[in-house]
């Protein structure tokens, strides 16, 4: 299950009550609703489940993880378990 | 005059000005009907052979073998980027002649009308039908109106069938596809099917996406005098054509790897893809081989032809974004497979029904 | 599109296989929770690279796949039903029930559409008065939070003509189910990573402790997959068993609490049969009884009589625990195939059934 696709916040704006983005896919949009992302702002990358925010992505986080597998014997030993 | 109804080009609509939609008296072979015929249908395709205004109509056919194609053009909505049925109607038959390497020269229209169509839409459809027809060098040169109640139908179903004729040394058919060849496709798929998608009901998003809808005759014209067809001795390299209409790239490759009992092995990352069509099928759950083209096609060439025949069809309007995307191979016959974007393989099915966005 | 496109990266994927054959040194069974990732470890082939010593089981991650045949018969008879208009992730369209499936209802003439989101069922709601829209509410605890507001919201802005058909279920208590019975043997397992990005990563970890086996948090692209695999393989390699997350940049231990807040104010914890699997006590969850309004089992009591008739040639639940494989099913590619499936891990184009299927035709 959980087809979750991460796409661009590029307008935010209230609808029936609710907080709603429209998001950008790399060139389609589609609006998404935010309530559960409190904290969202434009610009920010969040994965949308069926018309939902569920998590914005963090930028550092990933950059990070990238970087250490790409590195020869990544992940060797105890680093590779951060929880 | 009264109240004009807008209706590009057309001379003297007055009569239909009285009804703004359609009713079943347009079907029921009396006044209303040649009204319509006289001032929406005849005006807009305006050809001798439509003003013969027989049960049948005469024609000439040059000498060769004949083609013959039908389809039905169901698609609803009737308008959506980029075109509308009218246009579908048009390009989807002289297309499917051009596949057999015709020359597409007369077409007949059916119109199914739903009671309650606006006139204004008719008017639109079958202008476009009409240029889209000019656009291709084809004449319509028969037709049919029926009416069926309201509820019965999407607003407007079109069937045409279409004549052509084969010139001599052409033989393009679906069992010609042999080990060694290899696959091109005339430009980016899934637009046509993304851009249905978009303005569905349930799913609308917004994408610059428009429908590919395009008359490929002149196109396969051009890749046959690439591909030395028209003359003999020279062995004719283009072996297969088809254009990838319902069920995408998958459908056709499956299609004629089973018809000419070889296997076909082709590369994702070779296939054009638009980004947004690309960006929405990720976000539907879609696979972009599946989605339905109706201005692209798939051809199997020999392998020595396949670079004049991909510069042929890369200086046409429509194969602008041509790509040699996979090869003919004797292994697995019946059976596609593909180079993934990891490097790994996967095999390629037929789509299973109609195409649908999941959640899982 | 960023955050997909360096995951799917094919010389860092090359890499990370040669990290993981570096690695092992003996057999190991994963499994991967969600039907997402099968589908993209199948659509990629990533199955088939991988090192000989792993196998690869595809859990019954999918709702399509593990939805009772029972509730598809009640999606069914209310879809029938020419004062309802039923709403649906497309999944769940083709799965056939006793008889037949949601597109023969529509092809009969029952209002069946398909929708995107939740909140896409309550406008067509909010347009049609006149009849009532029944919601299927399915999927994990990913699609809860969504599912759960269009509950929330028909409530606040008072769209009585709503209703809900929930069958939802919960991974906890399937991989306890899992471990608990003496037939199924995995080693590890690959969370769902975006069931983790509601509910957190914290609930795991009692799991990891009961059973000793290391659970690491996975996405969905190729590179998300082996990087999960790799930290699996290592922990197994050095005999621990932690809850690790391969999927940090979307993941994190508490989850997201404002969704894990309306998913407790909307539903509680039940009893759920999985299909092929049986009832998981306290797998899944169902509305609570504030919301009873919008129960759609409460508000058409008549499909709480439906019987159900499942194929008793289909496995499918035994494929589900990796208990068996799809070909030592009697009716795989006779009277089971894609076209004619008996169960849903043939009508789920990444069940199981289905993937061996089409490999199958292969030789392999």
């Amino acid at each position: 299950m959980c087809l979750g696709i991460p796409g661009k916040v590029i307008e935010l704006f209230e609808s029936n009550g609710m907080k709603m983005a429209r998001i950008d896919f790399g060139g389609v949009v589609k609006e998404a609703c935010m309530e559960y992302l409190p904290e969202i702002k434009l610009g920010d990358y969040t994965i949308i489940h069926v018309g939902f925010g569920l998590s914005i992505l963090d930028e550092q986080e990933a950059m990070e993880t990238l970087d250490l597998l790409k590195q020869i014997d990544a992940l060797g030993g105890e680093e590779g378990f951060a929880a | 005059m009264p109240e004009k109804i807008n209706l590009l080009g057309w001379t003297c609509p007055v009569p239909l000005q009285n009804y703004p939609t359609i009713v079943m008296g347009h079907g029921a072979g009396g006044k209303m009907m040649s009204d319509l015929i006289e001032h929406l249908f005849a005006p807009a395709f305006d050809n001798p052979l439509l003003a013969q205004m027989g049960d049948a109509t005469a024609l000439d056919l040059p000498p060769g073998k004949a083609a013959f194609t039908t389809d039905s053009f169901v698609v609803s909505p009737l308008f959506f980027p980029g075109g509308d049925i009218g246009e579908l109607a048009v390009n989807g038959t002289v297309n499917d002649l051009a596949m057999r390497g015709a020359k597409p020269l007369y077409l007949s229209a059916g119109f199914i009308l739903e009671e309650g169509l606006a006139m204004d839409d008719l008017g639109r459809l079958v202008t476009s039908m009409a240029a889209a027809a000019r656009a291709a060098g084809v004449q319509v040169a028969t037709g049919d109106t029926k009416v069926v109640q309201k509820g019965h139908g999407d607003g407007l179903y079109i069937n045409t069938s279409g004549i052509g004729v084969i010139p001599a040394g052409i033989e393009i058919g679906p069992e010609q596809a042999r080990p060694g060849d290899v696959v091109l496709v005339s430009g980016t798929l899934g637009d046509h099917g993304i851009a249905i998608m978009s303005v569905r009901e349930g799913l609308r998003f917004e994408t610059e996406i428009r429908s590919d809808t395009a008359p490929l005759n002149g196109l396969v014209e051009a890749m046959i005098n690439a591909a030395g067809g028209r003359r003999p001795p020279l062995p004719n390299s283009l072996h297969c054509l088809r254009d990838a209409t319902r069920g995408g790239l998958s459908a056709v490759l499956n299609e004629l790897a089973g018809v000419s009992k070889v296997g076909i092995e082709f590369d994702e990352k070779a296939v054009p893809l638009r980004p947004e069509v690309n960006a929405a099928c990720e976000m539907l759950g879609l696979d972009p081989f599946y989605i339905a083209n109706e201005g692209k096609l798939v051809a199997i060439v020999d392998k020595g032809a396949a670079e004049a025949v991909l510069e042929a069809m890369r200086k046409h309007v429509y194969g602008k974004d041509a790509a040699l995307i996979g090869k003919v191979v004797e292994a697995h016959p019946g059976l596609v497979t593909a180079r993934t974007t990891i490097g790994g393989m996967r095999v390629v099915d037929l789509p299973a029904g109609e195409l649908l966005p999941r959640i899982c | 599109m960023k955050y997909i496109e360096e995951y799917r990266d094919a010389d860092l994927t090359r890499k990370l296989l040669d990290d993981l054959r570096r690695a092992i040194t003996r057999p190991w069974t994963l499994m991967e929770v969600c039907g997402g990732q099968t589908h993209s470890i199948i659509k990629t082939g990533l199955d088939q690279m991988l090192p000989e010593q792993i196998a690869l089981i595809h859990g019954p991650g999918c709702p399509v796949c593990v939805t009772p045949l029972e509730l598809i018969d009640k999606a069914i008879a209310l879809a029938s039903r020419p004062d309802v208009i039923f709403t649906s992730y497309g999944d769940m369209l083709r799965v056939p029930g006793s008889g037949r499936d949601l597109f023969a209802v529509k092809a009969a003439g029952g209002d069946v559409r398909i929708v995107y989101s939740p909140l896409d069922a309550l406008e067509i709601a909010k347009a049609n008065p006149q009849k009532i829209v029944v919601f299927f509410a399915i999927g994990f605890e990913t699609t809860a939070p969504a599912n759960a507001m269009a509950v929330v919201q028909a409530q606040a802005q008072k769209i009585p003509n709503f209703a809900v058909l929930v069958s939802h279920v919960t991974v906890p208590a399937a991989i306890t189910a899992l471990m608990e019975s003496p037939d199924v043997r995995v080693d590890g397992f690959l969370a769902a990573g975006h069931v983790c990005t509601v509910m957190g990563t914290w609930e795991y970890e009692p799991l990891a402790e009961k059973y000793n086996i290391p659970i690491v948090v996975t996405g969905f692209e190729p590179v998300d997959i082996l990087h999960g695999i790799l930290d699996c393989v290592r922990a197994l390699e050095a005999s621990e068993h932690p809850v690790s997350n391969a999927y940090a940049r979307a993941v994190t231990r508490d989850g997201n609490r404002p969704a894990q807040a309306v998913i407790q104010r909307v539903f509680e914890m039940t009893d759920r049969a999985w299909r092929g699997i049986g009832v998981i006590p306290m797998s899944g969850y169902k509305l609570r009884p504030e919301f009873a309004a919008f129960d759609a089992e409460l508000r058409f009591p008549e499909v709480q009589a439906i019987e159900t008739k499942e194929s008793p040639l289909c496995i499918s639940g035994l494929v589900l625990q990796g208990i068996k494989k799809p070909v030592e099913c009697p009716a795989f590619g006779k009277q089971c195939t894609p076209q004619t499936p008996l169960g849903a891990t043939m009508v789920s184009s990444e069940g199981a059934c289905a993937a061996y299927y089409r490999y199958g035709r292969l030789g392999k």
